[in-house]
């Protein structure tokens, strides 16, 4: 029977070493995540600019900044092609693409899936700046390597496809982590279930379906989440397209970007960044949600 | 809880205070300091963008400017930070510079942004930064045209001294003119007179006839070279008696000229929406593959110059030729004029957050001086803001004489208000959606509506 003093403090190293131990995290949390955040709602609710007027003097102007965005086209715009960048390259490119990948290289020579895995994490560590350089010479309108692939000398991909070329970027790009976690989670999966369907005369997709992803329901989710919130505040979008031609390829943060330092609406872009951050945690939820209703 | 919102509530207050600040400063501050150091900052950068500004300040006003500080006793260290970007983005990160109380000490500027950098505090004029009776002292401001100074100035207050100016011309090569059977020798009347020599390099095969900066991708090129001549050349300019231009006929006719060019096929409709549309027209006039290019004098100096530009063209002498932009019809240019022109310029300021006021502003009569003026052209020529070097070095190039003598007799400034920047951007979205399809009538419907929200009814014209 532990004594209450032990309950309290079961690592035994007293209150104040305790507050001493995560005082450094609680800190740096507050340093880089707290304050800017609190920073950007304070900003959000005032008429501040990056040069003007309004720059030497902003004023509190309220929640107009908010019904401003909820009533501009351009926001509007913006979060219907997040929705879709979202859906398309996350929940479902890289989603199927990294479960394929992983299902089918469960079974091939150790040295041909490592060679893979190896190419598919390449395209996922090397730097934004890099990856858009070598995208750019793929979709370039001057013989870029598409164009030549497909006999179509001159097509500026993205222009004129900018968000079907966006998607199948991100899904290309961020393809990694979902094989790496579906490798591990197909791991876990008994073998004895994929003999017993295998023996039933089941098909490859009655097998998945069946068999292995009531195991993976967990990973499924846990990975779709963390992919939609990672494509959604994704930012390499502007490195390649900048949001246009006229704004068809504007996902939020590309958006925000342009409103507070191309346009200079520092409030205006606070805002926007606010109701970003609000639809992240809806989405956040909603998975959670799911996550519980399997437990 | 409670005591978190507490927590949350007093960093609120203490935020509030942050926004928007600045410090008084003292002009004689550090003014008898003996280890000066001092950091200039342009768009410049070695081996790109105004490659031949980059290499004058690292070469030239780096080391005698050392020199002449040593000879009175005083240690100088000046650095230079170089950037090759966008203007866009160049304007963004010296707004920060400024915003977060940082940045060089002398800063160079496109003049059209001084309004709003000192409307927000950015810079301050230079009598309060350097001192009123340092500023006056210098006799480098009787060598300056009250025109050109202006360029420098807000509310009837100095705030830099200008680099010097520029004007706008139609380019045009004419090894492609003379492919399509034209006259080599060339100068349209009118619009008209200009889209049927346009159509007639249609004829080229992989030529694009004409240029004419369009879209929200090309920033402020497009109203600077684009729409804003177009305008002069209906008669009217862009702010008129206090007023800014909406849905007027002139801004729905230069809106028509963007739709028979990029809709008849006379300009190339996908080059201006793409991300980097300018520098790609710059890199396809020098390959022989666009026509007439409306441009400044700047594309001459630096990008098709043979031996320094970005897009160089080694025949350029012989290659290129120039023409005076025509109204839309002969007289029916703003003043009744015939032809018409816009012009801009950089200014160089003296940073307000800067250590050394007295030391940066004797940098900056440096860097003004006849001598460095003279320097900085490097035996190249372009119209500087001393009218001293102006006479000595002009006589040497055609094209920049030809700027000096016609061009800024009939030319026009932009408006150096703060609301400018968010007018010029609604026109750039007018020509986007004009290149994109939607017609003239409906894209200045639309561009009114921004320009209404973006600076108030009361302040348009128009409708």
């Amino acid at each position: 029977m532990p004594s209450r003093a032990a309950e309290r403090d079961p690592a035994g190293i007293g209150t104040a070493r305790a507050i001493g131990f995560v005082a450094p995290a609680l800190l740096l949390i507050g340093v880089f995540l707290v304050f800017p955040a609190l920073w950007t709602l304070y900003i959000g609710i005032t008429d501040y600019r990056l040069t003007g007027p309004a720059a030497a003097d902003p004023r509190v102007v309220g929640a107009d900044n908010f019904t401003t965005a909820l009533r501009d086209p351009l926001f509007g715009n913006s979060l219907w092609l997040t929705a879709l960048f979202v859906l398309g390259s996350a929940v479902v490119g890289q989603n199927a693409l990294g479960f394929a990948l992983a299902w089918l290289l469960r079974r091939v020579r150790t040295g041909l899936r490592r060679t893979v895995e190896g190419f598919v994490l390449l395209a996922w560590i090397l730097p934004g700046p890099v990856v858009a350089y070598l995208w750019f010479a793929v979709l370039s309108r001057d013989g870029g390597t598409l164009g030549l692939l497909l006999d179509r000398p001159g097509t500026a991909w993205l222009v004129q496809y900018p968000m079907a070329s966006l998607i199948v970027f991100n899904t290309w790009r961020g393809t990694a982590f979902s094989l790496l976690l579906y490798t591990s989670a197909l791991a876990a999966v008994p073998p004895s279930h994929l003999e017993t369907a295998r023996l039933a005369g089941a098909s490859g997709w009655q097998t998945v379906r069946d068999a292995v992803f009531p195991h993976i329901r967990g990973h499924v989710l846990t990975n779709t989440l963390l992919i939609s919130l990672w494509t959604a505040n994704d930012f390499t979008p502007f490195l390649l397209t900048a949001g246009g031609p006229n704004h068809e390829s504007e996902v939020l943060p590309v958006l925000i970007y342009r409103q507070a330092l191309e346009s200079g609406r520092l409030g205006y872009a606070s805002a926007m960044s606010s109701l970003l951050l609000v639809g992240n945690l809806v989405v956040a939820l909603v998975y959670l949600r799911l996550l519980r209703g399997r437990a | 809880m409670r005591r978190t919102t507490i927590v949350l509530l007093s960093v609120a207050g203490l935020l509030a205070g942050c926004l928007g600040q600045s410090r008084q400063a003292d002009p004689a501050r550090n003014a008898d300091a003996k280890d000066v150091t001092l950091t200039i900052t342009a768009n410049a950068v070695a081996g790109g963008k105004n490659a031949r500004g980059a290499d004058w300040i690292a070469n030239w006003v780096i080391p005698r400017f050392t020199e002449a500080q040593r000879a009175k006793g005083v240690n100088a260290t000046v650095r230079f930070e170089q950037n090759g970007a966008g203007d866009e983005d160049f304007k963004t990160k010296v707004a920060l510079d400024f915003q977060t109380g940082g940045g060089g000490d002398v800063v160079e500027l496109d003049g059209i942004w001084l309004g709003e950098f000192a409307q927000a505090g950015h810079i301050r004029p230079l009598a309060e930064v350097v001192g009123a009776a340092e500023v006056d002292a210098w006799d480098g401001w009787r060598r300056i045209p009250d025109a050109v100074q202006g360029l420098g100035e807000f509310d009837g207050k100095r705030y830099g001294v200008p680099m010097g100016t520029d004007g706008r011309v139609l380019f045009y090569n004419k090894k492609l003119f003379a492919r399509a059977g034209l006259p080599t020798d060339w100068q349209p009347r009118s619009w008209d007179d200009l889209l049927d020599t346009a159509a007639k390099l249609k004829a080229l095969p992989g030529v694009w006839p004409i240029q004419l900066d369009a879209g929200t991708a090309m920033g402020e090129a497009t109203t600077m070279q684009g729409v804003l001549p177009a305008l002069a050349g209906t008669g009217t300019t862009v702010h008129e008696n206090g007023k800014w231009q909406g849905a007027t006929a002139g801004v729905k006719e230069v809106l028509s000229l963007y739709q028979r060019i990029y809709r008849e096929g006379l300009g190339d409709p996908v080059l201006q929406q793409e991300a980097k549309g300018r520098d790609r027209s710059f890199a396809l006039f020098a390959a022989d593959k666009i026509g007439i290019l409306l441009e400044s004098d700047y594309f001459w100096r630096s990008v098709v110059e043979p031996r320094t530009g970005v897009a160089k063209m080694a025949d350029r002498d012989t290659a290129v030729g120039w023409a005076l932009i025509p109204a839309r019809v002969p007289g029916a240019g703003v003043g009744g004029q015939d032809f018409v022109s816009t012009s801009g310029g950089g200014v160089r300021v003296v940073n307000p957050n800067t250590e050394y006021p007295r030391q940066a502003w004797e940098l900056v009569e440096f860097l003004n001086s006849a001598e460095a003026v003279k320097s900085a052209l490097a035996g190249g020529a372009q119209v500087t803001q001393r009218t001293d070097v102006n006479d000595e070095v002009l006589a040497g190039d055609p094209m920049l004489r030809f700027v000096a003598e016609r061009v800024l007799p009939i030319t026009r400034y932009r408006p150096g208000l703060a609301d400018y920047p968010k007018v010029s951007a609604a026109l750039q979205q007018a020509t986007a959606d004009v290149v994109s399809g939607r017609s003239p009538d409906e894209a200045a419907r639309s561009y009114h509506e921004a320009l209404v929200e973006a600076v108030g009814e009361d302040a348009v014209t128009g409708g």
